[in-house]
This record gives C-alpha cells, structure tokens and sequence, in this order.
C-alpha cells in the first residue's frame, strides 16, 4: 500500500492517472455511438488497422513520439473511408471490404515493424503502455478526447436522427452522407488518442463496453452518452490502481474492469438483466 | 390556434396552383436504367394518393425523387408553383416499421419531438410553443399513453401512427409514405386507412406506394397506375379497371 502511495506521488504516475480518466472518460462517451450505430466490429477491424499507419510513419520519419499518431490517423481514415468507398463503388458489402482491407493492411504493418528491428516496440502498440506518453502526446490526446464529446453534445439532435432514422433524416435536409463520415473520422481519431494508453487491440474494449453497460441498464440516449463517459473515466482510473499493487498490464487491466461492468450489468440490470428476465 | 397555421382548406382557393403539387415530364434513372419515363400529373391537398403497379413499376423511385432523395434526370416537380426541393419542410417522409431499428432506444414522444427537427435545427431550444406542438401530434393519433413507451415494443400500426404523428409535428403539407399497410392485419388496415383519410380532410395531400391491388380502392380516393410511364391517374376504383391492369400487369392479367 504504501509502495502504492510512493508511486502515486511520482510525476509520472499522476500523469498516467489523470490520462486514464480522461481518455476513459472520452473514449466512454463516444463509445455510445459506436453501440447506437451497431458499428463495433466495423470499429475493432479499423483498429488493428492502425498498425501499419505506425509502421510506415516509423519508416518515414523515424521513432519520435508525434510521428506516429498521424501515421495512425491516416491508417484509420484510409481503412475506414476507403472501406466505405470500396463497398459504394464495388460489389461486395461493408464489412467484407473492411476484412480485406484491415487484414491487408495489418500484415503490411507487421512485416515492416519487424523488419525494422521493432518488435519489442509492438506489444507496445498492440496492448498500449500508458508510460511511455510523452507531454506531446497527452496533449494531442486531450485535445481530440474534448472536440469529440464537444462535438458530440452539440449536433446530438441531428445526429440522433440520423442514426435513428437516416431517410427521414436526410429528406429533412440533414447532411446525413457527411455526418456518417464525420462521425467515422470522429472514432478513428478517438480510436488514436487511446493507442498508446491501451494499444490498437485492447481500444476496442474502450470503445465498446461502456455504452454497451449503459444500453443495458437505461433506455435514454442522454445517459447512454453520459453514463458511458462515467464508466469509462472511472472504470479506467480503477483499473490503474489495480495494476500497479497486482502487477497487472495496464491496458489489459482496463479491458478487463470494463468487460466486467458488462457482465454485472448483463446479469444484474434491473431494466434487461438475465435475473430480471426470469 | 398553435396548428391552425399549417392547415391549408383544399379546393376554391382563387389561387390556381394553390396546394397542389404538380408533376411535369418528370424522367428518372437508377444505375444508368431507365426508372420513369415523362411522369405528368397533379395532386391537391385533401388527397389520399395510392402509387400503384408492379415491381420495378417505378413506384419507389417516384416516392424518392418526390421527397429529395433521388435526383431526376429531366421534368419538374412543383409545390404551389415553386419547385418542390427547396420547400423540405413541406415533406415528411414515413419509413417502413421494417427500416427502423426496433432496439434503438428512444421513446415514442421524443421521435415525435424530431418532426421539430425542420422548425428548430441543431440548436434551437424546444419552447412551450413546440412542446404544444408535439402533444397536439400525439393527442390527435391517439398516442398519449403510449408517449413514453419504446419505440421498439409498439406494435407496426402503433408504428406508424408514432410516424404520422411526426409528421403532423413537422406541420409538414405533403406526407409520403413507403407501403404503410404491409404487415397490418384487417383491422389495423381500416383504422391506418381512416386516419389517412381523417389527415388528408384536414388538407394535407398523402401519398404512399400500396401494392394490394384490391384493398387499394377502400383505402385511397385516388391512384396513379405506373409501369414506368403512367398509364392512368384518377379515382382508384376507375384506374383499376381490367383493362388498366392488363396493360400494368401483363403476366399477371394475361389477356
């Protein structure tokens, strides 16, 4: 306990703590448009896809701590834009663009990173390591954590139409095409300002869980957003103090303390819990 | 007093294109197909429109270019004498229950509350004005005690009477509806049907795409016969007439 508190009062522990809650924090809220879009899987594939961005920003300008979040915002946008492009212009769905091209594309990644000598560097990127965040990037973190959920909170009457409604919506005159594209942008970008904090595999238990927990226990769409938020602040701020005196992995602690919301929320919910049901 | 506004009083008017909706040499495509081919007629408020004729008729493509959806390649669509596409509001558009999400969460009073959407915009606050609005929608569809239930547990005539309602919030003139009676049984058939009636007395002009060729003269007063070019417009009961439908529907009504 007291090496605990010890650890608390280094710099960089409070660091960590504080960007734990807040890309919890933002990565919850989000989190609750992924779940009313049902896009989760379409989430999880664009995530493992952020890998080869990293690989091709370390080719290009080497190992500096910005270099490789825009290398992975343009590995997102192009997975997922491209993604969508693709199933528009082509013949086959979605999804099975969004399988070609992820896998494609973290094969790419994967092959570079080794190749150049990294391979230590990609548990890393794969399960996240809060640690080595730099100042840059908790900035750039913060920075994209407050324009989603301000974005967010602001055009929530169209969007929920949209999502909700998308052919009323866009004969209303909502700029739905656009909107689906902006909120596409929106995730990758949150997907990215979580990468180092849980890695590309563990952000999609961010990005998923806590709205899922919510959507369980509430019908309101307000609280799902909110309440999504709350649990991914506070669930991740748990889950760090739990790693350090257990010597758990961080990000995977997160994943897990978020899994487990979910599953009291499935079983107990008062509204659409297993036990309720019976 | 809040809705007498948007109620306009059909016939008599002495302006002649006054609430009437006006369809001109109207040509569409899909994927390079011809969909619709030199569509002309006239609709007025008081109205309720079945779009009849088989699969691939052109009966969807009309309803989507009506309500902004699709673009035409040719003719005009005009609203009391002004092209249609820049009055949306006039418009509201009903899906079918099949397009909604059933689990998305989200009460029967506050998808009302969206046909506001076209009054208010993203941020415009929801005033007492807006709130009479929407519990005059609700009350006049018999919707007040199932106002806070999920839209997901009604069900498809409750469904579409949460749509209507919308529409009615929206104070929209021209309400377009996309095969409003698939699925209903007898009596929610009758009672959908009344309430077309009861919103188009009112002076709205419904329209919707209706394949049930012998319900359809119960239900709507009057009907556009497609097969990609119409073959006829008028009272239902005289548009299907034997030989109509031969022309409309070959394989079915061989001659």
């Amino acid at each position: 306990m007291n090496d605990w508190l010890d650890f608390l009062r280094e710099l960089p522990a409070q660091r960590s703590l504080w960007a734990c809650a807040v890309i919890g924090f933002s990565n919850g809220y989000v989190s609750a448009l992924v779940v009313l879009r049902r896009a989760s899987l379409q989430i999880g594939t664009i995530s493992c896809a952020l890998l080869p961005g990293i690989a091709l920003a370390i080719l290009l300008f080497g190992l500096m701590p910005l270099s490789i979040l825009p290398g992975a915002v343009l590995a997102g946008l192009l997975v997922g834009l491209g993604s969508l492009f693709v199933s528009r212009t082509g013949r086959v769905e979605h999804d099975t663009a969004l399988s070609v091209l992820h896998t494609t594309a973290f094969a790419v990644g994967y092959i570079i990173l080794v190749r150049l000598g990294l391979q230590q560097k990609v548990d890393d990127w794969l399960f996240g390591n809060i640690l080595s965040m730099g100042d840059s990037d908790l900035v750039l973190a913060y920075a994209i954590g407050a324009a989603a959920v301000l974005s967010l909170t602001a055009l929530r009457r169209p969007l929920l139409l949209a999502l909700f409604d998308p052919r009323a919506a866009a004969v209303m005159g909502i700029p739905v095409a656009l909107l689906n594209y902006g909120v596409m942008a929106l995730i990758i970008l949150v997907l990215v300002s979580s990468l180092q904090a849980v890695g590309a595999f563990l952000t999609l238990g961010l990005l998923v869980a806590p709205a899922a927990t919510m959507y369980l226990l509430t019908d309101r769409t307000e609280l799902i957003f909110w309440g999504g938020g709350l649990i991914g602040g506070l669930g991740s701020v748990l889950a760090f103090g739990l790693s350090f005196p257990l010597g758990w992995h961080l990000g995977a602690t997160i994943a897990l303390v978020l899994g487990l919301c979910f599953a009291l929320a499935y079983v107990f919910s008062p509204r659409y819990g297993l036990l309720r049901r019976r | 007093m809040v809705s007498d506004s948007h109620i306009c009083w059909g016939g008599g008017h002495p302006h002649p294109h006054r609430h009437e909706l006006c369809v001109c040499g109207l040509c569409a495509a899909y994927g390079g197909q011809p969909a619709l081919e030199e569509l002309s007629f006239t609709a007025r408020c008081g109205q309720t429109l079945a779009l009849m004729g088989p699969n691939g008729a052109g009966k969807s493509t009309l309803l989507n270019v009506l309500a902004g959806l699709h673009r035409p390649t040719s003719g005009t669509v005009l609203w009391n004498g002004t092209p249609l596409h820049r009055q949306q509001h006039e418009i509201a558009y009903l899906p079918q229950s099949r397009d909604i999400d059933p689990r998305f969460p989200i009460t029967v009073r506050e998808v009302v509350a969206m046909g506001r959407w076209t009054a208010l915009g993203t941020w415009g606050a929801v005033r007492a004005h807006d709130r009479a609005i929407i519990d005059k929608a609700l009350a006049t569809l018999d919707l007040e005690e199932l106002a806070e239930r999920q839209i997901g547990a009604l069900s498809g005539g409750q469904q579409q009477r949460v749509f209507l309602a919308r529409a009615l919030a929206q104070e929209a003139h021209i309400l377009l509806l996309d095969e409003p009676f698939t699925g209903l049984d007898v009596p929610g058939t009758a009672a959908l049907a009344r309430i077309l009636r009861e919103l188009a007395a009112e002076g709205r002009l419904i329209i919707a795409s209706h394949h049930d060729l012998a319900s359809a003269p119960e239900i709507f007063d009057e009907a556009l016969l497609l097969r990609r070019r119409l073959i006829a417009a008028g009272r239902t009961a005289e548009v299907l007439s034997p030989a109509r439908l031969q022309q409309a529907f070959p394989h079915r009504f061989p001659s």
